[in-house]
């Protein structure tokens, strides 16, 4: 009876330890895959939005990226919308947070009004593509709780549940390359029924200043409506220096006028 | 005429600075860009015209250009836009340089100078504290358009207490009223020119302002002050029945605020401004809530509720005076960025309501279409400047092209 009760014990508390590590072992990779992106200070990039529908139409969007990298706190960033001409202008300034509300701007160029937006819309769709605000915002280590799943070669496959009950998930499913700086290959994203809803395939990897991955191809594939977009960046411009004074509302009408 | 002379200065401006970048050593990237707009409307009144003259059916076409260069990697700029509209009435055809201004930045400073718009302020349906630009009252019923304001502006951003905002307005541009065949109009045909100024100096009246915007955790605030000739004529009746309008020296000090809770926006915008022949008070409060992706594809219903207040009481230009604002922010997140806005500004007291409608629509890459109503209903006879638009309603569609 006693040895019984011994086993039980020893197999809860492994159970328990197994958990913990895999805890513990999720939260190092994300943090790992986090510092190998630190330093890179301030990058701008161009993008080419692709949005496909079911019936394999498509329309075309150009926006333009400035990110400014915080130690103490989330990013910023500010995108700036080229195309389609009529909304040309139109453009967001957002300061994430590692923890609560992200503050939110936009600029209607139409009539020069720098709004403060909620942010509390996560789960809605940038522009009608198939990627959602939270998908597009910066990735912060303390957004998600974590556990590892397994290691495949030099892939690790960690789960991902969002923090925030707003979010449109109830996991994500990562996986790391930990050859290549814990660069990411790809996630899936499990809506809020816990059923496979998107697929996003990270491609065309560069590597800049010798540090720092960058895909340049995005790729997000909806399995539930069919629906796919397809980011691709190019002209990533590193040496740009920005600083704090490059992200603010003054800043924000300046990229949209 | 001497507007004409305000662009040439700045043209001149303009020029001499792309010059002297031409010849420094340092060789610089100028990017160009230019963007064409092409509208064809029509607008339809479908009551009885209330003034002889006025007609029913109104096609219109507008022009919009745009160009702008760019250097020293964004960091200075100059930006043109022109706007052009031809219309059954004489008085709504007409042309203006919206934008024509230089700008620097430079750390933490911004410089422009040249015609320029400038928005403040954060309400939906009254826009109290924006006082910097002349509105272009014949273009549309809400007043979002504007004339260009020739303008020296002058931008500070501090890292701790916000940015300051100083401008130098140097001419003054008077409101545009519609002509005989137009509708929206009083009884009497007002000519721009038939109302003078009380300053001696007429449009050239040097004018100031100043802006101070802050913003911390979930707060935005903007404090401001406007002291010159007024944007709104002042329209005095004397004894005898004549009217007077004239535009005024004022002062107006503004705040704005606004404070962003999930998915709450509350909203506060009040002025009191002073002159020598009127001073009152009026503000707009209200909130904007958003049940964001309720159909899980992107489908946004927004709720806007807004008081407003305004001292003049009957005087007011716009007849807000003690009026509740209510609508609805329709966004579909779709890939032609369907939006619909639909709401109403009812009178407390007397009841008068004028319905509205504006929803937008994307077709292919570079075509939109817009369909707007405006329905006033019930207008009190005792309105003293709604009860001219009583028979006003119209529907309004529109389709641009962009090159």
């Amino acid at each position: 009876m006693r040895t019984l009760i011994l086993v039980g014990i020893a197999i809860v508390s492994f159970a328990a330890l197994t958990a913990q590590n895999a805890k513990d072992r999720g939260v190092q990779i994300a943090k790992a895959a986090d510092q190998a992106d630190q330093g890179f200070n301030s990058s701008i990039v161009n993008l080419k939005m692709t949005l496909k529908n079911k019936n394999g139409q498509t329309s075309k969007r150009l926006l333009m990226t400035k990110t400014l990298e915080q130690t103490t706190d989330g990013d910023k960033s500010l995108i700036v919308f080229n195309s389609p001409k009529d909304v040309k202008g139109t453009s967001t300034l957002t300061f994430t947070h590692k923890i609560g509300a992200d503050d939110q701007w936009l600029f209607l160029p139409s009539i020069k009004r720098v709004k403060r937006i909620s942010s509390n819309n996560k789960s809605g769709p940038f522009v009608g593509s198939e990627f959602a605000y939270e998908d597009l915002s910066s990735q912060e280590v303390e957004k998600y709780s974590y556990k590892f799943l397994e290691e495949k070669g030099n892939l690790l496959i960690v789960e991902q549940d969002p923090v925030d009950p707003k979010s449109g998930y109830t996991r994500r499913i990562v996986t790391y390359n930990k050859d290549k700086r814990y660069r990411i290959k790809k996630v899936e994203f499990y809506d809020r029924k816990n059923s496979l809803l998107k697929t996003l395939t990270y491609g065309d990897y560069k590597l800049y200043k010798g540090k720092f991955w960058r895909a340049l191809t995005l790729h997000m594939v909806n399995h539930q409506s069919n629906k796919e977009t397809l980011l691709k960046f190019s002209d990533y411009n590193f040496e740009a220096n920005l600083v704090d004074e490059d992200f603010t509302q003054v800043a924000l009408k300046r990229a949209g006028q | 005429m001497k507007i004409k002379i305000i662009y040439c200065i700045i043209l001149l401006l303009c020029s001499t600075n792309t010059i002297m970048y031409a010849q420094s050593e340092k060789p610089k990237k100028i990017s160009h860009d230019f963007e064409l707009e092409l509208e064809g409307e029509y607008r339809y009144f479908y009551n009885d015209a209330l003034f002889e003259g006025q007609k029913d059916h109104f096609p219109a076409l507008a022009i919009r250009p745009e160009y702008n260069a760019k250097w020293n990697d964004g960091y200075e700029s100059i930006n043109v836009k022109g706007f052009f509209r031809l219309d059954i009435d004489d008085k709504r055809t007409h042309w203006d340089i919206r934008e024509l201004y230089y700008q620097k930045a430079k750390n933490n400073w911004e410089f422009n100078l040249g015609l320029k718009k400038v928005y403040w302020g954060v309400a939906e349906s009254n826009h109290l504290v924006d006082i910097i630009n002349q509105t272009d009252a014949v273009e549309t019923f809400d007043g979002e358009e504007k004339l260009g304001q020739p303008m020296a502006q002058l931008t500070w951003i501090t890292k701790k207490f916000g940015t300051f905002d100083f401008f130098y307005l140097p001419y003054h541009r008077k409101r545009t009223f519609s002509g005989k065949k137009g509708r929206l109009r009083f009884p009497v045909v007002i000519d721009k020119d038939d109302l003078g100024y009380e300053s001696s100096a007429k449009e050239w009246r040097q004018d100031v302002a100043f802006r101070w915007k802050y913003y911390f955790d979930i707060v935005d605030i903007g404090f401001s002050h406007f002291y010159g000739t007024g944007r709104e004529p002042l329209f005095v009746f004397d004894a005898t029945g004549n009217i007077n309008a004239f535009y005024p020296i004022i002062h107006q000090t503004g705040l704005d605020l606004q404070i962003t809770h999930d998915a709450f926006l509350w909203k506060l915008e009040a002025i009191y401004r002073n002159a020598d022949a009127q001073d009152f008070f009026a503000m707009v409060a209200g909130l904007e809530y958003t049940f964001s992706n309720i159909d899980r594809n992107g489908l946004d219903i927004g709720v806007l509720g807004e008081y407003l207040y305004d001292e003049r009481d009957e005087l007011a230009l716009n007849a807000l005076q003690n009026d509740i604002f209510f609508g609805s922010r329709i966004a579909f997140n779709d890939t032609q960025d369907t939006s619909v806005l639909i709401g109403g500004i009812t009178d407390l007291e007397a009841g008068s309501t004028i319905f509205s409608l504006e929803a937008s629509r994307r077709f292919g890459s570079s075509w939109t279409a817009q369909i707007e109503a405006r329905i006033f209903n019930k207008i009190d006879d005792n309105e003293l400047i709604l009860s001219n638009f009583r028979k006003d309603s119209f529907f309004k569609i529109s389709i641009a092209k962009y090159f």
